[in-house]
């Protein structure tokens, strides 16, 4: 990996990982200077490296720098007193060294601790995303304002009061118990499909970096399945949902980063392990009278990895995403349940439905209503196309829709 | 927005002889008209479906078996849905399935609990 690329590639994978640590040592009151800790530790890394050369183990440079970072500030603070001191009570060694544990199972369970401390019901859905971004995903705050189209100054803001109350509430970093789990793991799982969706829809086209987030989405919902109590149907139909999405990761596209649609696809990139293990979990999901949404996503995104145009598949589809926008509304669902509705009833049929959605400032949008009036009415495919180039951002993107016109005009 | 109940009445269905083909395709038929209603995001609920047996109460204490002992139809279930005027919770209403059967929506606006 080129010198440049590799501490945010580093800050993306390990940030997180000491964070959590840090965090769970310190207490939730001091949350906020654990972070502080691990993003002066990158900036030194930066500093340094740039002048002495990388190191030649990384990570563990970074941990060493963080951790004693973490002891300088729980020896000068009075945390060291309150907290760590009394277990030390008994120990007559000035000396000992405050340990700050960053082996992988410390990593793990502090991540998953953590994890039910900032998904707390008492402080608002968005915040919780926002602090789980930044301290459980390393998000930085530009990402973070990116995923919720919104300014820094606002998530600033969002982070600042979403710590205050969680101090305020006093949270225990620690498992919840059994009767709070099912509320909480509902939070946890939104961010880690929130979190799956910033690699798989990311319109950054470093496809590493889009890869690894899909990947620490999975491997933290992987650990929710690991542990008895957090181990429920939702959880395994989401991991099932993540693992038939990821499958396609690699034929999704082409050697100039442009997205190649799921028609157009080499079947022979898909991943095969990863559909394989998208059933084991769909079927593991399917033990319990549960049906969550991710159940039902997940169905669907089964069906996309068996034939491409059966018509019972579309028909499955279609009704797949009848019953899941009855359980919940979001407009890509809408716009998908369009597009199996034509395949079911052709496209007549579904152009009435589409235009009934309203979604006019939706690029994807455009483009299914382009599609739809191919065959039909050229002009107002062309139209639509339009409008969908002007609200695609992505290059690569927009290459795609031009290409969609230039086809129309032959 | 306002919320609309739609209110759903036809013969008791168990009167309505149907073969499981048939039985499937009105289920496909409700499900993708309640669905295009979500898809537009103006479902509130997909409410309820109501069972054929029933009681009405009446002041005194005489409880009758109902609902359908002599009428010919039934309240057989309802929905919410959000629309801007009662003339689009209408027009939403026009392509119930149930009209297809001989039955018959019943429109009406909730009011809120606070006003």
């Amino acid at each position: 990996m080129q010198d440049k690329e590799l501490i945010p590639h580093l800050y993306r994978t390990e940030f997180r990982k000491i964070a959590a640590v840090l965090c769970r040592l310190f207490g939730i009151e001091h949350i906020s200077i654990a972070e502080d800790i691990v993003g002066d530790t990158f900036l030194l890394a930066a500093e340094t490296w740039g002048l002495k050369g990388v190191p030649q183990n990384p990570p563990a440079w970074l941990y060493t720098v963080a951790k004693n970072k973490a002891k300088d500030f729980l020896k000068r603070n009075t945390i060291y007193n309150e907290k760590v001191s009394p277990a030390l009570q008994c120990n007559t060694d000035e000396s000992f060294e405050i340990d700050v544990d960053l082996s992988s199972t410390n990593i793990r369970d502090s991540q998953l601790q953590m994890m039910f401390a900032i998904c707390h019901p008492d402080i608002p859905p968005e915040s919780q995303i926002g602090l789980s971004l930044r301290i459980l995903c390393g998000f930085s705050i530009d990402e973070i304002a990116d995923a919720f189209l919104t300014n820094k100054e606002t998530i600033n803001k969002r982070l600042f009061r979403a710590r205050e109350k969680l101090k305020q509430v006093k949270v225990k970093i620690e498992m919840p118990s059994v009767t709070e789990i099912g509320k909480r793991i509902e939070n946890v799982l939104t961010t880690l499909y929130l979190l799956f969706n910033e690699g798989y829809y990311s319109s950054n086209r470093n496809t590493v970096l889009q890869k690894d987030l899909c990947l620490e989405a999975m491997r933290l919902t992987h650990m929710l399945t690991e542990n008895v109590s957090t181990n429920q149907p939702g959880v395994n139909a989401l991991l099932s949902l993540m693992c038939f999405h990821a499958s396609r990761f690699d034929a999704r596209t082409n050697k100039d980063g442009e997205l190649i649609l799921y028609d157009e696809q080499d079947i022979d990139l898909w991943d095969k392990e990863l559909i394989k293990k998208g059933e084991y979990y769909l079927n593991l999901s399917a033990k319990g009278d549960e049906i969550t949404k991710y159940h039902i996503e997940a169905a669907i995104a089964y069906w996309h990895t068996g034939e491409r145009d059966s018509s019972e598949k579309w028909e499955k589809i279609l009704s797949l995403y009848n019953r899941l926008l009855m359980v919940e509304y979001s407009p890509i669902a809408a716009l998908n349940r369009t597009y199996a509705l034509a395949k079911v009833y052709g496209n007549e049929t579904a152009i009435i439905e589409a235009e009934k959605l309203h979604l006019t400032n939706s690029h994807l949008y455009h483009i299914l209503l382009g599609e739809l009036y191919t065959n039909i009415d050229k002009l107002k495919a062309i139209d639509h196309f339009n409008l969908a180039l002007k609200l695609t951002k992505p290059i690569a993107d927009k290459n795609v829709i031009r290409k969609k016109i230039e086809k129309l005009k032959i | 927005m306002k919320e609309f109940v739609l209110l759903y009445r036809s013969e008791p269905l168990g009167e309505i002889k149907m073969t499981p083909e048939g039985t499937m395709a009105v289920s496909k038929e409700w499900e993708n008209w309640m669905g295009g209603i979500a898809a537009q995001n103006k479902l509130v609920s997909n409410g309820a479906r109501l069972g054929n047996e029933g009681r009405s109460l009446k002041p005194g204490i005489v409880v009758t078996n109902g609902p359908y002992a002599e009428i010919k139809e039934i309240l057989g279930g309802l929905s919410i849905i959000r629309a801007e005027s009662m003339e689009e919770a209408t027009e939403i209403a026009k392509n119930c399935p149930i009209l297809n059967v001989g039955g018959n929506v019943e429109v009406r606006e909730i009011i809120p609990m606070n006003s």
